[in-house]
């Protein structure tokens, strides 16, 4: 998205969804993976606005919905271009705001072409009126439409593609740069935005400010007193291939249980021990820090000082409520040390001071100081002076790019890893409400078993009786790559042949031995949403391998 | 239906506004504004037990009554339902109103078990019912005690239901029904006898219920508390620090609970852009993990394939040699550093400061992808 308007965050605020003509909800699963969001959009509808659920689950979200799409995986952008046809063969599009403010469009129009509502009928798998009436829906609600998408939509290897037909769908309903529109990534984890908005990317200084373009470096080695390196950097996913390969020698990982979260498993493993050094900063020792030379002891939210951002591009405090654990030192005192001894000089002693620098060197965040934090709560970027508000909703005049909004024409691609007679069924991964990523959060708080006592792959009804399987049944899921037990929940939120399962429970199931290695060759984001799989039973069937408390609600 | 489009506001200036006389002092609120946004908004201090700014106005409680003088007639009006109109003039603590008041909360604990038991006032602070009795010095045994309503024997680890205090406000159904849309909870009986309940009267983990706490929360009284948390604290010496929960990219504000320096326990913070919603994870799971006995303590080595123990000089000491050993011998690039979505933005900062004039490399990174 970043590409086609300018930046690659939520366009809106959160609140503003309850506000909404209509919500296009696609590829994520809100109620359980951002909970507090799905309140807006369950209000929305309560106010009488249209909630369109597109996703090959019928998850809870479904129960509010006005239309539910239940597409086959990974077939968003046909669905996508034929909601673009649909738009401009009837007329349907916003012509003043495509011609103010976009570009494009006829190399769009032209593209779409192909894709009518009964092409994408066939591969979508849902019928060819479905797909007009969305369309003529979305396009109703022009000005007033908002879209939210989570992984669903990123994490296939055509994410990218995936983003720039729901970008054009956006620009087409002229819903950029509107109260309650807009054109939505939900965010994943608490500071994601944050850890982005820093720098901490081989391509962005802070601020999104690019590497490579001309006064950038120049404007930061002024400040740091250093010269900067001008070869863009290499992502995670590149860095392991180059571990295996021996060109990338040491790590140093930060809060991050790489070897858990990331696709294939035995491939991440692999990559890491073919290192010669490694250095992990974490709470608590990961699968990653067991493979670790170094294992720094780090503060928690709760002992350290600082800011996270949201979803929404809001900048919030984070304060100590307790002294950091035994010898832990937080993120911010342990990378200063290390700086120190690398001979770095610099007047840094608290994250205040950090922060100012960063907003020093940063437009985005100039205005923002830990003093308006303190007096207002946070603010929402941009936010280029200290009398500037934030920016509720980004593109109000033109889009932040400076530029028009290009259309992007992309094509449908498959998933990277087809089903087969071998591997007959398709992996999906996500998130489960009351368990977390990896575990080492939700894993540790009392009374969370009840909840969600262990890792289950959903299967269809009829998958499982072809199968021969029983509720709470132990069962083998293999891919390519690995392996893993399981038990099977039975239920039709899942479509047929497809598995679901979250990655929250590593001690017994690492679901990631199973995904795959591919990822969209843009962004780099994995495939986490498809793989080919297949189920084995365990034979014989024994009593006590039957987890507790998961039989059929009896 | 009545249609609510909400946009937060950008300024604390409001657009359009009308003055009314509160106390004898000017006031200035929205053209929209019920009364009591507008005293709350002005600071002025006026009791309410049934109302929760997110269901909106109940009007059951009838503790925020004021005196409102229109066309030269005073007239007693429920302050959180009636809309403010220009010049209106309002007395907030006239002696019939206070007098009014104290009656009210005598009547609704005459309802409720002793104060000097009551779970909330006890660990966490004193509720608003029985912070609302002292300062009208309403007494508890001024009318005879009504039965005690049955406590809810629920086991979850999650929500304690003592209905003993419960004043039937409604705010939890309110909460749970209208705003969660959750429907976990139901009113049941009518009038006196009425209570709190669950379909079919089951226990919370057997009903819809996502535990997201909203409930214990929104209560004005001891009647819903977080299990957790009860019994582990006192309301003199629990302590609160304004933060962000630490899972999800909403962001929702949190109070973290603590005493003689120990984590305890989190609560909302209802001044917010979340406006006091929290997960289950967030009211439930967002403290624990501080404080749990696996939390690594001191630096490790690894010797020989075991970690030993090790000073934080000399573990950093060893990053620095071995990492400009690696790079002088295979380019800066032949090292990468990776950061971290769970950290604080300044860490992350420094993270890529010290990977580009550090180190001498752009191989910087953060999980955003995963």
């Amino acid at each position: 998205m970043a590409v086609m308007v300018g930046k690659g965050a939520m366009t809106n605020s959160i609140e503003e969804l309850a506000g909404a003509d209509l919500l296009l909800v696609v590829g994520s699963n809100t109620t359980e993976a951002h909970p507090v969001i799905s309140l807006r959009m369950k209000r929305a509808v309560k106010n009488g606005a249209k909630l369109i659920v597109i996703d090959p689950r019928t998850i809870e979200l479904t129960n509010w919905a006005t239309r539910h799409l239940k597409i086959n995986i990974g077939t968003d952008i046909p669905l996508f271009n034929a909601f673009a046809n649909v738009m401009i063969r009837e007329g349907l599009y916003d012509r003043e705001y495509v011609e103010n403010r976009t570009e494009g469009f006829d190399e769009l129009a032209r593209h779409v072409e192909l894709y009518t509502p009964e092409y994408a009928s066939e591969i979508c798998g849902i019928s060819a009126e479905e797909i007009i009436a969305t369309a003529r829906e979305y396009a109703a609600a022009s000005g007033k439409a908002a879209i939210c998408y989570t992984l669903g939509i990123t994490e296939h290897s055509c994410g990218s593609h995936n983003v720039q037909s729901i970008a054009n769908l956006g620009m087409l309903g002229g819903n950029f740069g509107k109260p309650n529109a807009g054109v939505n990534p939900l965010r994943g984890q608490n500071n994601v935005q944050g850890a982005s908005d820093s720098g901490a990317l081989p391509t962005d200084l802070p601020g999104y400010q690019k590497i490579e373009r001309p006064g950038v470096r120049e404007k930061f080695e002024k400040v740091w007193g250093a010269e900067l390196p001008k070869r863009r950097g290499i992502t995670k996913i590149t860095a392991m291939d180059q571990m295996l390969r021996g060109r990338v020698r040491g790590v140093y990982i930060m809060g991050e249980n790489t070897v858990i979260s990331d696709p294939n498993t035995n491939h991440a493993q692999a990559a890491l021990e073919a290192t010669d050094f490694i250095v992990v900063q974490d709470l608590f020792m990961t699968d990653t820090a067991k493979l670790a030379d170094v294992v720094l002891p780090a503060a928690s939210f709760a002992e350290s000082d600082g800011t996270f951002a949201n979803s929404e591009r809001r900048v919030q405090r984070v304060r100590p409520a307790i002294e950091p654990v035994g010898e832990a030192r937080t993120d911010v005192d342990i990378l200063l040390d290390v700086m120190g001894r690398f001979g770095i000089a610099q007047n840094l002693q608290t994250a205040s001071d950090v922060w100012d620098e960063m907003r020093q060197l940063s437009p985005l965040f100039s205005g923002i100081t830990y003093e308006r934090l303190d007096a207002e709560g946070g603010i929402q970027w941009p936010c280029p002076t200290e009398d500037h508000p934030g920016t509720p909703y980004l593109h109000k005049d033109e889009m932040d790019s400076g530029m028009p909004g290009y259309f992007a024409p992309v094509d449908h691609i498959p998933p990277a890893e087809p089903t087969d007679s071998e591997y007959p069924l398709t992996l999906t991964t996500g998130r489960r409400r009351s368990t977390y990523h990896t575990g080492t959060q939700t894993g540790r708080a009392s009374g969370f078993d009840l909840l969600v006592p262990s890792e289950l792959a959903e299967i269809n009804e009829f998958d499982a009786e072809q199968m021969d399987l029983v509720d709470g049944q132990i069962v083998t899921i293999s891919s390519r790559r690995g392996s893993v037990e399981v038990p099977v929940k039975i239920t039709n939120r899942s479509p047929h042949g497809t598995v679901f399962m979250s990655f929250a429970f590593p001690e017994l199931t690492q679901t990631n031995r199973l995904t795959s290695d591919a990822y969209d060759f843009i962004t780099e984001t994995p495939e986490f949403k498809a793989c080919a799989v297949r189920i084995d039973r365990i034979a014989p069937l024994q009593s006590d391998t039957i987890i507790a408390g998961d039989q059929d609600q009896s | 239906m009545e249609r609510v489009n909400y946009i937060p506001q950008m300024t604390t200036e409001l657009k359009n506004k009308l003055n009314i006389s509160v106390n004898g002092i000017e006031v200035s609120c929205g053209t929209e504004s019920r009364i009591l946004d507008a005293l709350q908004r002005a600071g002025f201090d006026v009791p309410t037990l049934c109302y929760d700014e997110r269901s909106g106005p109940q009007g059951t409680c009838r503790l925020c009554l004021v005196d409102v003088e229109i066309d030269g007639q005073t007239q007693q009006v429920a302050s959180c339902t009636a809309f403010a109109a220009d010049g209106m003039k309002v007395e907030t603590h006239s002696d019939s109103i206070t007098e009014y008041r104290k009656t009210i909360l005598e009547l609704l604990l005459s309802e409720t078990s002793s104060p000097a038991n009551c779970p909330r006032c006890l660990y966490l602070k004193k509720c608003d019912l029985h912070y609302a009795a002292e300062e009208y010095g309403a007494k508890w045994d001024a009318f005879e005690s009504l039965v005690p309503r049955e406590k809810a024997s629920d086991d979850n680890p999650f929500i304690q239901r003592d209905y003993d205090y419960c004043i039937s406000c409604f705010r939890c159904t309110n909460i749970c029904n209208d705003w969660e849309q959750v429907g976990a909870i139901t009113v049941e009986g009518r009038g006196q006898e009425s209570s709190i309940s669950t379909f079919f009267n089951n226990n919370l983990l057997e009903s819809p219920c996502t535990f997201c706490g909203q409930c214990i929360n929104t209560c004005p009284t001891g009647a819903l508390t977080d299990r957790k948390i009860i019994g582990t604290t006192s309301a003199a010496n629990v302590e609160r620090t304004k933060s962000v929960c630490p899972y999800c990219g909403v962001g929702c504000g949190i109070h973290l609970l603590t005493e003689d320096g120990q984590i305890r326990g989190t609560e909302p913070d209802f001044g917010a852009p979340s406006r006091g919603s929290l997960c289950v994870k967030g009211q439930f799971a967002s403290w624990e993990f501080v404080k749990s006995e696996e939390r690594l303590k001191y630096p490790l080595l690894k010797e020989d394939g075991v970690f030993k123990r090790a000073s934080w000089d000399d573990a950093l000491n060893l990053i620095t040699s071995r990492f400009t050993a690696i790079r002088d011998e295979s380019g800066p690039d032949s090292l990468v550093l990776w950061s971290s979505a769970r950290s604080v933005t300044e860490a992350n900062y420094l993270m890529q400061k010290f990977a580009r004039i550090g180190i001498g490399t752009n191989n910087i990174d953060n999980c955003s992808r995963t």
